[in-house]
């Protein structure tokens, strides 16, 4: 969308193209705005896991929005997209090593120390 | 056949004088050094995780941070960082902004919309001193806390030491690079000022910034939920 032609004379600026941009700002602040309020509001009858839950799903639709928008990602060559995207793959093994890894050392801080 | 005709046709995207990515090196060389950056932050934050699993009682953010400057002891939880989220959102749009005016070559735009994005980045700076020192001054440092549970009494007793040691750590990692994105902003302002980037034909150095200025704030997004709001 954003790279539409211009058709300019030699020497004359383009209009600027700015819609998609703002449109990205909003659908940040909006959601930035749901976090801040939803960690106001949830009720604490409510079980704190689905809230994290629902913290790193609307963190990671950010990031989405960021990457593929903002740093144009998402209108990249399909084979650079995956050449950034796959090694990422590496760290899903690192948080469920770590989590359980830190799981275990707070056992042993409890009971052997 | 038709298995030999893609192999010679990817030999020749390959074999030089093109690129298959449409993308030229330094643009390439940026996207590279971005997913280094983003898996040292991983490993910061994921260890960050591991640390905070395995104590047993951790500070509540919404205790920790909830000042506000000019509003005393009043308790406004997530206000001021959220303020500082909006600062770093914003200066991304404003770099977005001055990207998509370099594609044009419109050389008063670049400039108008850098020096927004480098007004942005000092205040996020700003801002992120006054929490410091606000912290270290309620006692919060890398060396112990009171951010423990709260005494029979009322009183304040310590917390996990590790809590303030992640939290200097990981934001002072990130604060350095928002500094070294502004350098690097001021740097790349005064060659658009000067008229490097109309001599040389094109404005890609503001979009190789542009990219590392997106990473900073797409990083501030992760440091927001996981220090702030989990």
């Amino acid at each position: 969308m954003q790279n539409e032609l211009h058709t300019t004379a030699p020497g004359e600026i383009a209009k600027p193209n700015t819609k998609w941009i703002w449109k990205v700002f909003w659908i940040l602040l909006i959601v930035t705005i749901c976090e801040v309020t939803l960690a106001y509001v949830w009720p604490s009858s409510m079980p704190l896991m689905l809230l994290n839950v629902i913290f790193i799903t609307l963190t990671i639709l950010k990031a989405f929005y960021i990457v593929s928008e903002f740093m144009h990602l998402g209108h990249e060559v399909k084979g650079l997209i995956w050449t950034i995207l796959l090694p990422l793959v590496f760290l899903i093994w690192l948080v469920v090593a770590l989590i359980a890894e830190g799981e275990w050392w707070g056992y042993c801080r409890q009971f052997f120390f | 056949m038709s298995a030999h005709a893609a192999t010679t046709n990817v030999k020749n995207v390959w074999s030089g004088g093109i690129e298959p990515y449409k993308a030229s090196y330094g643009k390439l060389m940026m996207w590279f050094f971005l997913l280094s950056d983003a898996f040292s932050f991983s490993g910061l934050l994921i260890t960050y995780g591991a640390l905070r699993f395995s104590n047993t009682y951790w500070p509540d953010p919404d205790q920790v941070f909830a000042s506000f400057p000019g509003f005393g002891h009043m308790h406004l939880p997530l206000m001021f960082v959220s303020l500082m989220t909006f600062i770093l959102i914003m200066s991304s749009v404003t770099m977005v902004l001055a990207v998509e005016a370099g594609s044009r070559m419109d050389r008063a735009a670049v400039e108008k919309w850098m020096l927004w994005t480098i007004l942005g980045g000092i205040a996020f700076l700003s801002c992120q001193a006054w929490e410091w020192t606000h912290l270290i001054h309620d006692n919060t440092t890398i060396f112990g806390n009171l951010w423990g549970p709260l005494a029979v009494d009322g009183s304040r007793t310590p917390g996990p030491v590790n809590f303030g040691q992640l939290f200097f750590f990981i934001t002072g990692f990130h604060g350095t690079h928002v500094l070294s994105g502004v350098v690097i902003n001021i740097i790349i302002y005064m060659n658009v000022v000067t008229g490097t980037y109309d001599r040389r034909g094109h404005y890609e150095m503001v979009e190789k910034v542009g990219l590392y200025w997106h990473f900073v704030d797409l990083v501030w997004v992760f440091v927001f939920t996981f220090f702030y709001l989990i």
